[in-house]
């Protein structure tokens, strides 16, 4: 059979993973410091051509900035039950019970005390509850995949839910996104917001997937997988993984901001 | 010991039910006189709207406070459903999704001490957030404003909020130049 031009493959799609890899190392090479975070226009992730800046961001350099404050939240904002994804409904949903947990930080170490933690996922078989989610694996009636959580006065937050499973999407012919729980934090500053995903060590899609490859820094990817975590599994109940978190960005200093 | 930072991944489609809330641009309690309307759309390198991106609001409140206060996403202890902010203290957070044609509409109260609101912008296809501010035309003075100063004028009006009427303003953001229309100047802080 002869390929269709027109038809986007998984070859073409891992040549330019490769290709952005290499442009990376080479910049290394030359000096350029290391970048954690994914480049805004990734073309191997197609939705990202037409949806980021081409213009450099400017740099605000006002100690006085807004950004360095940022909203608070509290114990009305959340339940009990948020933390708990296998809690929400009648019924316990199906899947592999886990639990994870981890310690959130700024870049100093400083744990982010208080903080809100959100995260989203597909349930088991790959599927979110989203009407838009059009991948013909069942919903689960017993499992909405939302929770939310403060940290603890460590920086710790702990979730329990269900295993998500890979799911298919339209990137690329035979597109598949590894298993990955959405997590999104708030530090003491607007400028340490992060929206990102966890993944599970030793998936086999990760090489195929743009979104964990758009993270061109090895070192940097690495710490989107959470590590599988014996001590945290609990006898005859739940898996447990342990993923920590490092929120980048200024936020004004202690004894300015006083909490 | 050095902490390295997490990286960015997309928000994806399919946050629907994660973070946006009811109420959720309404950062003004109800009724309260003085408030103002900040709406517009979001729009991609093809001038496209972009029906799933999610925009987060900070400012401070009217009196300048930049603490902030708990209950933007205040709950109900029985049924878990957000109740909406109590209407007394000023939490000066917002988060708003774009409708299907890339709207938002946020009501709120003027900032105080700074003549912006500070934007935050997530969507499917964005990798890592941009922020942004909407300056207020009814209280900004581009010739004294720092950031503003430093800009092109093509640029700076990106960031200017557009007056339609008493206490409306309209702010579009725009990701990508589309031909036609400026890029919204996105900011980095560090």
């Amino acid at each position: 059979m002869t390929a269709n031009p027109l038809v986007l493959t998984q070859d073409v799609i891992s040549a330019e993973i490769d290709q952005a890899r290499r442009a990376y190392a080479e910049e290394l090479k030359e000096g350029a410091e290391p970048r954690p975070h994914p480049a805004r226009g990734y073309r191997p992730y197609r939705s990202s051509v037409a949806r980021h800046p081409r213009q450099p961001l400017v740099v605000v350099g006002d100690p006085d900035a807004v950004e360095l404050s940022g909203p608070v939240f509290g114990v009305t904002d959340i339940t009990d039950l948020d933390s708990d994804l296998t809690r929400q409904h009648l019924g316990e949903p199906l899947g592999e019970r886990m639990q994870v947990t981890g310690r959130v930080a700024d870049r100093d170490g400083r744990p982010v005390r208080g903080q809100l933690v959100e995260i989203w996922q597909a349930n088991s078989a790959g599927r979110y509850a989203h009407q838009r989610d059009q991948h013909p694996a069942p919903l689960d009636p017993h499992f909405t995949g939302v929770g939310r959580c403060l940290t603890d006065d460590q920086g710790r937050y702990t979730f329990t839910t269900i295993k998500p499973g890979p799911y298919p999407w339209r990137n690329h012919l035979n597109a598949w996104r590894p298993a990955h729980i959405h997590f999104s934090l708030f530090g003491t500053a607007f400028t340490q917001r992060l929206v990102t995903q966890m993944y599970f060590p030793g998936d086999p899609l990760f090489e195929y997937d743009p979104i964990l490859q758009s993270v061109t820094d090895e070192a940097a990817r690495s710490r989107l997988v959470a590590t599988y975590d014996h001590s945290l599994s609990s006898p005859e109940w739940a898996l447990g993984y342990r993923w920590d978190i490092v929120l980048d960005g200024p936020a004004a200093t202690w004894i300015e901001e006083g909490r | 010991m050095t902490f390295l930072p997490t990286p960015s991944q997309t928000v994806g489609p399919f946050y629907g039910y994660a973070l946006p809330f009811t109420g959720g641009g309404n950062i003004a309690p109800a009724g309260e006189p003085g408030t103002i309307t900040v709406h517009g759309q979001v729009f991609d390198g093809a001038g496209a709207p972009v029906p799933d991106a999610l925009l987060e609001f900070w400012q401070p409140a009217p009196d300048g406070s930049r603490t902030g206060a708990p209950g933007s996403l205040r709950r109900d202890a029985v049924t878990g459903a957000v109740v909406g902010r109590t209407g007394v203290e000023f939490t000066g957070f917002g988060r708003v999704a774009t409708d299907a044609d890339g709207r938002y509409v946020l009501r709120t109260l003027p900032p105080g001490g700074v003549p912006y609101i500070s934007v935050c912008v997530f969507a499917r296809g964005l990798l890592h957030h941009l922020f942004t501010r909407a300056y207020l035309p009814h209280l900004t003075d581009p010739a004294t404003e720092p950031l503003l100063r430093s800009l092109p004028e093509h640029r700076r009006a990106t960031l200017l909020a557009v007056r339609e009427r008493e206490g409306v303003h309209r702010f579009d953001v725009r990701l990508q130049d589309d031909g036609v229309h400026e890029e919204t100047v996105f900011l980095a802080f560090e």
